[in-house]
């Protein structure tokens, strides 16, 4: 079982590393997201230190957004997707697979980029930790929380649009925590509570979204 | 109920706006939606008649 | 114990179910209609002046019902589109299609009469308040359901999709409120306090109760009458259709 989930996690990412646009293009989404905020409020460096969390996490769930049309698509045209609904392991850990590989295909690169982008808001050097810590925690509850959208979503005209409708809503507790720990840090109160509940909804998620995915996906590939 | 009190009534206290505003959209929606829902009910009966008709028509 | 399962199925069929709840819902418009004219008869000329808010307090009347009823269709519709998902039936599922626009009407309504009554009383139409906030969201998530079943032309796949995004919904509402709730705790700069409950007399009480029976009767009759719609839209090719409407004519 364990095996059946490195090799699906590896065979993604080797797709994904084939067709680097696609990584490239949420990761941009990202970045030009964020440096728009600046010019639309004004270069006011105590406003933007203000906001910045807000912003970083907002474009992160935006540009998670952007990147989950694609979750299942692929798969899904070629009938990769039938076979693993008939595969003997459990559907449960192959989506947990697909969404790890998506995660780190599409979710790691922003975490990653995130304190560069912090910077460009004045966020202090433990700021910009606690930044790291918390979309480490959240990018991945974001990916299995959108996964049951792309899911439910899989093969339908304005798939995309869709896909943020009814996803957004479900994640505004990773937002509120996530951008929330930021904004405790800087004003000093500590984030520990923050990350431990956005710990706890990472947690929860694995647990129960790859399981409603995993139903959605029965329904849609029906 | 004279005229001066009737006025009053509408009044409400100054809060003439926000009273009739709630109450008005209230009663407003739920007077609509059950007229949606009629001419939707309307429309398929309709449809179905006509698949009827065309039906036997197209038997004859 | 047998029989009453077979009467419970009986009326899992739509064929059975469309002329029950034609009848259900003449009778349940009726009691609609008759509460409702009572309720505002009570709302404007019975229940007193409130000593704090004065006459605007009167929108609780349909604020609090409208928000009570948004959310319980929420779980009603979710209940349903769990019997759906496990038993298969075709009905429960048209039954939490036909919810979730009422819902919807009813969250919209409870966050337009909110407002209403914030502006005089907090001085702004919208305050991020913790209610309100997750009235929102609530608002947000009925437009997902409603969007996502629009979408799908399959009407047993829209069903069974719809069915597991009413659950994850559900199961998210209370953690949704809960980090609301935190959040709003923590920007205090905003912080409202509400004193609905303390100042309520008996009589305003027995007037909103009389509203929220009022728009439960109203919700039951419009959703049925809405399910009798989707009933005829899926089962247009049926003979029991056909025969229905032939003979109706």
């Amino acid at each position: 079982m364990f095996d059946a989930f490195l090799t699906l996690v590896r065979r993604d990412l080797v797709l994904a590393m084939r067709r680097r646009s696609d990584v490239f293009s949420t990761l941009f989404f990202f970045v030009i997201v964020v440096s728009l905020f600046p010019l639309g409020i004004g270069p006011e460096m105590n406003t933007l230190r203000l906001i910045a969390p807000g912003v970083v996490w907002v474009a992160a769930l935006l540009a998670s957004m952007l990147a989950l049309e694609r979750l299942f698509a692929a798969d899904h045209d070629d009938g990769t997707l039938e076979q693993m609904l008939l595969a003997p392991q459990p559907l449960f850990v192959l989506v947990l697979a697909k969404v790890a590989a998506h995660w780190l295909v599409t979710g790691l690169p922003l975490v990653l980029i995130a304190p560069l982008l912090g910077l460009q808001y004045d966020l202090s050097a433990q700021a910009l930790q606690v930044l790291v810590v918390s979309l480490l925690l959240g990018t991945p509850a974001l990916s299995l929380i959108g996964a049951i959208g792309a899911a439910l979503t899989l093969g339908l005209r304005g798939g995309g649009v869709l896909v943020s409708l009814l996803v957004l809503p479900l994640c505004i507790p990773v937002l509120i925590f996530g951008a929330g720990a930021v904004e405790a840090n800087v004003s000093g109160l500590g984030e520990q509570g923050h990350l431990s509940l956005l710990g706890a909804i990472l947690v929860l998620a694995a647990l129960f979204a790859p399981l409603a995915t995993a139903a959605a996906l029965r329904v849609s590939a029906e | 109920m004279n005229a001066g009190s009737l006025g009053e009534f509408f009044e409400m206290g100054g809060y003439a706006l926000y009273v009739w505003g709630s109450f008005g959209a209230t009663f407003l929606l739920m007077a609509v939606e059950p007229i949606l829902v009629r001419r939707r009910h309307q429309a398929i009966l309709q449809r179905i008649r006509r698949m009827i008709r065309l039906e036997t028509e197209v038997k004859r | 114990m047998s029989t009453r399962l077979i009467n419970w199925f009986k009326f899992s069929s739509p064929a059975t179910f469309y002329p029950l709840a034609g009848r259900i819902v003449t009778w349940s418009a009726v009691v609609a209609v008759v509460l409702l004219a009572i309720g505002l008869y009570m709302s404007f000329f019975v229940a007193p002046t409130d000593y704090k808010q004065g006459e605007g307090y009167r929108i609780i009347f349909v604020h609090v019902p409208a928000s009570w009823m948004s959310m319980f269709i929420y779980v009603v519709m979710a209940a349903w589109s769990g019997i759906g998902l496990v038993f298969n039936t075709r009905l429960s599922s048209m039954m939490a299609q036909a919810l979730a626009p009422t819902g919807a009407l009813f969250a919209f309504l409870a966050l337009w009469t909110g407002a209403f009554w914030g502006k005089p009383m907090w001085g702004t139409w919208w305050v991020w308040d913790a209610r309100l906030t997750s009235e929102l969201i609530l608002l947000f998530l009925y437009i997902g359901f409603i969007a996502l079943q629009g979408a799908i032309d399959d009407p047993r796949r829209a069903d069974r999709a719809g069915a597991i995004l009413a659950l994850v919904g559900v199961v998210n509402i209370p953690i949704i409120y809960f980090s609301v709730k935190w959040w709003n705790t923590l920007h205090q700069g905003a912080s409202v306090t509400i004193t609905k409950g303390s100042s309520m007399g008996q009589v305003m009480l027995v007037t909103m109760l009389i509203m929220v029976f009022a728009f439960w009767a109203y919700a039951i009759a419009v959703s049925l009458a809405r399910v009798r719609a989707i009933i005829l839209e899926r089962e247009k090719e049926t003979t029991w259709v056909r025969e229905l409407v032939g003979g109706a004519r």
